[in-house]
C-alpha cells in the first residue's frame, strides 16, 4: 500500500492522546486509593489539555486524508451514520466522544468540580466517574482505529487480531512515555514518575513482542490470491503484458509503496530501534539519573520510530489488486 | 431478485479496447457519472480515470504461448466487500437490480472502499475527489427513449466481437445464464467469498486430429489414395483436399 501521512500521524498522534489520557487516568486511580502520592486538579487538568492538543493534531491530521479537506464540515458528518458495518464509521463516532471525555476530564479537574457521588468523602469522585468513560473510549478508540486495517481480510498483513493489539500497545506505551516526561517537567514525587516510566517500559516490551509476532507472522504469509484465481486462468506460468494503460493510474499509485525491497528492510530495523531498544534504554537511565532531558529524548525517539512503524505498516501490507497491475 | 452482470467471453475477446474508449466517452459525458478526469492526455504519463481497463496476458513458455486478453471492471459482486465498509453509505447495491453505486454527493473520498476491493475496480477521481466505478450504465439500461436494443451498457454495444454479454444472472433462462452454464463460466478470485456477479467464459481451444486412417481409406473403394504424391509429414487439411 502506499503510506499516507495523514493517517501516520492520525494515528500515531491520537494513539499518544489515548496512552496520555489512560496514564494520568490510572494515576488518580492510583492517587485515590492511596497506593501513589495524590496529584493536584491543576496536575490532571494540564496533563489532559496536552492528550487533548495530540487528538486535536491527529484529527487535523485525518482531514486531509478526505477527498477534499472542506468534505471535513459539508460530508463527513454522514461517516457516522454507518456506524452497523463500517469500523471507520465507527472511529469517526469514538474519536470525537474520546476529544468530549478528554476536555470534561480536564474541565472537571481545572474547576476542581466535584460531588460526594458515593459516600467516599474523597475528592474526585466525579472526575473519576468520567475518568472511566474516558478510558473505555480510548480502548473503544484503539479497537476501532486498528480493526480498519484489521478488518480488511484481503490485506493479509493487517487482517489479524495483532493489528488492534499493535495499535493497543504502541499507543498506550508511547502515551505512558509521554505522561513520565510531563510528570517529571511537572516536577511531581518521583514515585509517580517512575509509575508512569516503569508502565512505559513495560508496555514497550510488551509492545515490541506483539509487533515481533506479527512481523513473524507476516514474513510467512500464504498468498491467498495468485494470478491464477485473479484472471482464472489454470497455468503455471503466467505473464502480464501489458496493464491497460501507458502511464500509471489510480491502481498503480495507491497500492505501492514504490521503494525498494532493502529500503522496506532497513526502514523496520530502524523502526524496532527507535521504537522499543532506544527509548527502553533512555528511560531507563531517565529515570535513574533522574533525568528530565533524556526522558524527553526517549519520547522523540519513540515518536519518531513509530512514523517509521506506521510507514512500515501500510507499505509492507500487498494488495491482491496489484496482480492485475504489474507491468505497464 | 435481479442481477444484472456483465459475462465476458475471453475466446473471442481480441483485445481492442474498443469498450474502454466508448465507456470512457459514455460516462465522462453523462449525468449519473460526471466528468472522468485525464491528465496528460497526449503527455509522458497520461493518467486517468477509467471503469473498464483491458489487460493483456500470456500464457505458456515460447514458443507453446497464448495470449488472453482480459477485460475488468467492477464485478458487482453478490456479497460487495465495498459497501459495508463505506462510512458515509455513499457506496450501495441497489436491492432493485444488484448493481453497485457510489453517490457522489455523499463520497468524502476516504479510499477505503478501494482498499476492500480485492479486484481494484474502483478508482479515486483526482478532480472531483470521490471515488468512482463501473455503473453498468445505469443511465442507459433504464433509458425509455433509447430504442430497446441500445439499452444496454456502452461497452457491450461497443464490442465488435460480441464478446460481452450483459443480463440477469439470476434468471436462469436469460443469455447471460445460459453461457455461463453452457461454456464453463467463472469468477474472479473465487477465495474471497465476494460472489461477483460478472463472469468469464474461459478460452476453448479447437484442435483437428488427423488419424492415419482417416488418410488412407482403404475400405472406400472411390478414393484413389494412391494419386496423391510428396505428402508432408505435417499433413493439413490443404494436403489432403488436393
Amino acid at each position: 500500500m502506499h503510506p499516507a501521512f495523514s493517517v501516520i500521524f492520525l494515528t500515531t498522534l491520537i494513539g499518544v492522546g489515548q496512552g496520555l489520557f489512560l496514564a494520568l487516568f490510572s494515576a488518580q486511580a492510583y492517587g485515590m486509593a492511596k497506593l501513589l502520592p495524590a496529584q493536584s486538579g491543576s496536575f490532571f487538568a494540564n496533563g489532559s489539555f496536552l492528550a487533548l492538543l495530540f487528538l486535536l493534531g491527529g484529527l487535523f491530521a485525518a482531514v486531509f486524508h478526505l477527498g477534499k479537506p472542506s468534505y471535513m464540515f459539508t460530508r463527513a458528518w454522514r461517516g457516522m451514520t454507518q456506524w452497523r458495518t463500517s469500523w471507520l464509521s465507527r472511529e469517526l463516532i469514538a474519536m470525537p466522544a474520546m476529544m468530549g471525555l478528554t476536555f470534561l476530564y480536564a474541565v472537571f479537574h481545572w474547576f476542581g468540580w466535584d460531588v460526594d457521588l458515593f459516600g467516599w468523602h474523597v475528592t474526585g469522585q466525579l472526575s473519576l466517574v468520567v475518568g472511566i468513560v474516558g478510558v473505555l473510549a480510548a480502548i473503544a478508540l484503539f479497537v476501532c482505529t486498528g480493526m480498519i486495517y484489521a478488518a480488511v481480510k484481503f490485506l493479509q498483513e493487517w487482517a489479524s487480531p495483532l493489528t488492534v493489539v499493535n495499535y493497543f500497545l504502541l499507543g498506550s506505551a508511547s502515551g505512558f512515555t509521554c505522561a513520565t516526561v510531563y510528570a517529571s517537567y511537572q516536577g511531581v514525587e518521583q514515585e509517580l514518575v517512575h509509575f508512569f516510566g516503569g508502565w512505559a517500559i513495560a508496555l514497550t516490551v510488551l509492545g515490541f513482542a506483539t509487533r515481533g509476532f506479527s512481523l513473524l507472522r507476516n514474513a510467512r504469509i500464504k498468498r491467498k490470491s495468485t494470478l491464477q484465481t485473479a484472471i482464472g486462468v489454470r497455468h503455471t506460468h503466467i505473464q502480464q503484458k501489458a496493464m491497460g494503460m501507458m502511464g500509471g493510474s489510480y491502481n498503480t499509485r495507491e497500492y505501492s509503496h514504490g521503494k525498494t525491497g532493502a529500503f522496506l528492510k532497513s526502514v523496520k530495523w530502524l523502526f524496532l530501534v527507535l521504537v522499543f531498544v532506544v527509548p527502553v534504554i533512555l528511560l531507563a537511565l531517565g529515570l535513574s539519573a533522574d533525568h528530565n532531558a533524556l526522558l524527553l529524548l526517549a519520547f522523540m525517539t519513540q515518536y519518531v520510530g513509530l512514523l517509521f512503524e506506521r510507514w512500515f505498516f501500510f507499505a509492507q501490507a500487498n494488495h491482491p489488486q496489484n496482480l492485475y497491475y504489474q507491468t505497464i | 431478485m435481479t442481477q444484472l452482470a456483465l459475462v465476458i467471453d475471453l475466446n473471442v475477446c481480441v483485445g481492442c479496447h474498443a469498450c474502454v474508449t466508448s465507456c470512457k466517452q459514455w460516462n465522462t459525458s453523462s449525468e449519473k457519472s460526471g466528468p472522468l478526469f485525464d491528465d496528460r492526455p497526449y503527455g509522458q504519463d497520461p493518467t486517468g480515470t477509467f471503469f473498464n481497463r483491458v489487460q493483456t496476458y500470456e500464457i505458456g513458455c515460447f514458443p507453446n504461448t497464448e495470449t488472453l486478453h482480459f477485460p475488468k471492471s467492477c464485478l458487482h459482486c453478490e456479497d460487495a466487500p465495498c459497501v459495508p465498509v463505506c462510512p458515509t453509505g455513499a457506496s450501495h447495491k441497489r436491492a432493485e437490480d444488484g448493481i453497485v453505486l457510489v453517490d457522489y454527493d455523499k463520497c468524502i473520498g476516504c479510499k477505503y472502499c478501494s482498499w476492500a476491493c480485492p479486484y481494484g475496480a474502483r478508482e479515486f477521481d483526482e478532480y472531483q475527489k470521490v471515488m468512482k466505478k463501473c455503473t453498468l450504465c445505469v443511465d442507459r439500461i433504464y433509458d425509455e427513449k433509447l430504442p430497446e436494443s441500445e439499452r444496454k451498457p456502452a461497452c457491450v454495444l461497443a464490442c465488435p466481437t460480441s464478446a460481452r454479454l450483459f443480463g440477469d444472472v439470476h434468471d436462469p433462462e436469460s443469455q447471460v445464464s445460459v453461457a455461463i452454464r453452457e461454456q464453463g463460466g467463472y469468477q474472479l478470485m473465487p477465495e474471497w467469498g465476494t460472489k461477483p456477479a460478472n463472469h468469464y467464459l474461459p478460452r476453448r481451444k479447437t484442435r483437428m486430429h488427423i488419424h492415419e486412417d482417416e488418410l488412407k481409406r482403404t475400405d472406400n473403394p472411390l478414393k484413389k489414395e494412391d494419386i496423391r504424391h510428396g505428402t508432408s509429414d505435417d499433413v493439413t487439411l490443404d494436403d489432403w483436399l488436393m
